[in-house]
Formats: C-alpha cells, structure tokens, sequence
C-alpha cells in the first residue's frame, strides 16, 4: 500500500516538473518574441543554454586561434606603421576572445574548462584559421576578407536574445570595423603598387575568397542547428542569406581594387540584383573542419605552447598575490 | 590536462568620461584587484573609452532574483502618481 501510494506522489511529482518546465518553456519563448533579453540569471531551457555555450566558446577560440596567421607577420610588417597596427589588431583580438569567455562563463562554465576544450582539441574554431599566411598579402587580405565576412556574421549577433553575448558583440564591431579598413587599405597599397606586388595581392584574394564565402557556414539546407537558433533569436539570419550580401558587397570592392574573384561563374543578375556564384568545394570545408586543413596541427601545437610556457607566469601571479594578500592580513 | 584554477572573477565598470556614471562593461580574471584593474585598462580601454575603473569581485556582488523580481518590484506598480504626468494641470497655468 504504501509502496503504490509512494509511486503515485512520485508520478505525480513527476508531472508537476514536466507542466512546469513547459511552462517556463512557453514563458521564455515568449520573452525572446517579444525581443526581450535573456540574461544570465533568467530561466533558460537546459538546450539554449548549451547552444550558447557552444557557439559563445567556439568563436571565443576563433578569436584566440585567430591571433595565430596574422601574428605571423608582426616581425615582418613591411614597415613601423604597418607593424603597430598589426599588434594593435592582434591584441584586439585577443581581447575579443576576452570578452566572449567572459559571456560564455555567465552560462556557468569555468574558464579552465573552455580552454581545456581548445587545447584538447574536443572544441572546434573557426575553419578559415588552418589556412597559412605565406606573404604580406595575406595580412591585407584576411583583413578585409576574414573580418569582412565576421562583420557580417556578427552584426546580428548585436541583436541576439542572450544579454551578455549580445553586449560583447557590440564592443567587437566596434573594433572590427578598424580591423577590415586596415586590411583593405593594405591590399590597395598593393594592387597601386608594382606589378609583383599586384600579382602577390591577387593571389591572397585567389587564396582566401574560397575560405572566405565558407566562413557562413553550411548551405541552409545542411545546417543543422539554425532553425533552432532563429527561433530562440540566437540567429537572425540563414547562412546563405549572410553570405550572398557578403558577395554583394565585397565584389565592387575588388573590382575597385581591380583584382578578380576567382569564380568563372561569377556574375551580376540584374533581375534579382544580386551576384551569381559559383558552387562552394564543402568537401574541402568538412575536410578542413575535420583538421585535415593546412595548418590545423600547427595552429593547436601553437596554442598548447604558448599555455604551456606561460604557466610559470601564471603561477609567479599566483603566488605573488598570495604573497602580497598575506602581508596585507598581517599589517592589518 | 589543464589543473589549475581559474584565477578570482572580477566585474569590471568603466567612467566614460569625467561626470558620468560608472558602468558595467564586462568582466576578466585576475590574481588581484591590481592586475584587476591594469587588466581591465588592457581589455576595456584600448581607445580611451574610460577615465576611471571599478573593479568589483564577482563574488561580492549582492544582487536581486530575477525569479522573484515580478513580485519584488510590485510595490512600485500600483503608484502611478509618483509620476508628474499623473497630474492634470490647467494650461493656463505656466511653468509648472
């Protein structure tokens, strides 16, 4: 008897959880239909959450591995200006993935466990990071290109439902907006110059175009998460749709540079006023996600070496602090 | 792989300039509120967008249950003539 009754208080109590958590469930859809923000201590479905982790701690290490290519080139800036930008992009940088550990971590997960996730490799980053940076060309063109398409990307993300993600993405458009004009302005130094460094800025483009259009993403039919996303308002826009105004607006922009795009199929549609492009190589995207890109080893290797030999500093603050925190206490 | 622990969570809030607020603009992590606060001139002020700096343990923070927050701002609800709008005056009336 008392057996029977125990089991039916625990159905019961069973579903009283699951009308509660649909109804926190339908309260916070309607939260974000009404273009309210979700902040860290609000309710959220256990799916959101992890969603956000995800995407939050994946371009923070975008951000982090990014530093990587372009940091290449500090030592060999083809001038002092030129090399003072690029430490102030790549310290920017830097501080992009900041930020967005900062956000991911309202989530409540610790900092430890985020770069665990990048160095043991179970994180992935942005693909277009494992390409090499062989010339100065390079430089101008992830620039323009790279942070080109991230702006892109990312401007709606100003708007995403999640309070402290959307608030980091305000301050990183801020600042990317120097990052792509710098990158632009190297490329038109280039395509002004002589004829070898023409030729060296149209093979950055020819390199990084490709790379570039796959920055957005699987094509809409493909992906796998971006229903989801829009409806929590995480997303604001499909993949290709974010893709084709990149092309719209990026094509003008070589063509002033008078480079070519490297797409034979490329052309303008008058009647839909927008660019025709080529099919996208996604077997070299899936390869490249799959690290068998060009430099996915060096760039991880890059990484565990710099967290390994910065420990010691880690730990000579950590024991400074200790240090001073103890004399504190006793001089008080 | 990775044993160490994170270091002390600080919220960080920035002057913009000489007679505004402080604001909250993020937070880092620091082995100290020094390193806190020349952290947070790296991370937050790269382009003079501050003139002074809070730095604020994360653990500190006292702060309000968004769970309970309908029923802890209610008070305010139903005091509508707390507000100037609430009162009708004459047009005639000037400068009030």
């Amino acid at each position: 008897m008392y057996t029977q009754g125990l089991d039916s208080l625990g159905k019961d109590c069973l579903r009283d959880e699951a009308q509660d958590g649909a109804r926190l469930e339908s309260r916070f859809q309607a939260r974000v239909d009404a273009e309210e923000k979700i902040e860290a201590k609000d309710w959220m479905p256990e799916a959101y959450r992890r969603t956000l982790v995800r995407q939050i701690s994946q371009h923070a290490h975008s951000e982090i591995v990014g530093m990587l290519p372009e940091g290449n080139w500090i030592t060999r800036a083809p001038s002092l200006l030129r090399k003072t930008i690029l430490i102030a992009k790549v310290q920017d940088e830097g501080g992009h993935g900041a930020y967005l550990y900062s956000a991911a971590e309202t989530l409540g997960v610790s900092r430890g466990e985020l770069v665990d996730q990048l160095l043991t490799g179970k994180a992935k980053y942005s693909s277009i990071f494992n390409y090499p940076t062989p010339t100065w060309a390079d430089v101008g063109a992830i620039g323009w290109l790279v942070d080109g398409a991230a702006i892109m990307n990312q401007i709606p993300l100003c708007r995403c439902s999640y309070g402290p993600y959307a608030r980091a993405m305000v301050r990183i458009c801020k600042e990317e907006s120097f990052h792509q004009r710098q990158g632009y302005d190297i490329m038109l130094r280039l395509a002004r110059g002589t004829a070898a460094q023409r030729d060296m800025a149209q093979a950055a483009l020819d390199r990084w175009w490709w790379p570039s259009l796959m920055m957005f993403g699987p094509s809409d039919h493909d992906s796998k998460h971006s229903a989801q996303s829009m409806r929590w308002k995480i997303k604001r826009f499909s993949n290709d749709e974010l893709r084709q105004k990149f092309v719209d607006t990026t094509v003008p922009q070589a063509d002033f540079l008078g480079l070519k795009v490297p797409d034979p199929e490329l052309a303008w549609d008058e009647a839909g006023q927008h660019y025709r492009f080529g099919p996208i190589d996604w077997r070299e995207f899936e390869q490249v996600l799959a690290g068998q890109g060009p430099c996915n080893r060096e760039r991880l290797d890059a990484r565990r070496r710099a967290h390994d030999e910065g420990r010691w500093v880690r730990e000579a603050a950590t024991a400074w602090a200790e240090k001073r925190n103890a004399e504190a206490a006793k001089a008080a | 792989m990775n044993n160490e622990h994170d270091w002390p969570l600080y919220e960080i809030f920035i002057r913009a300039k000489s007679g505004l607020d402080h604001k909250h603009v993020g937070s880092l992590h620091a082995t100290d509120a020094r390193m806190a606060l020349e952290h947070a001139r790296d991370l937050y002020t790269r382009r003079q967008e501050g003139v002074s700096i809070w730095a604020v343990r994360s653990t500190d923070i006292v702060a309000s249950d968004p769970a309970e927050s309908d029923a802890f701002f209610e008070p305010a609800r139903d005091k509508v003539y707390r507000h100037p709008t609430f009162y009708d005056i004459p047009d005639e009336v000037k400068t009030l």
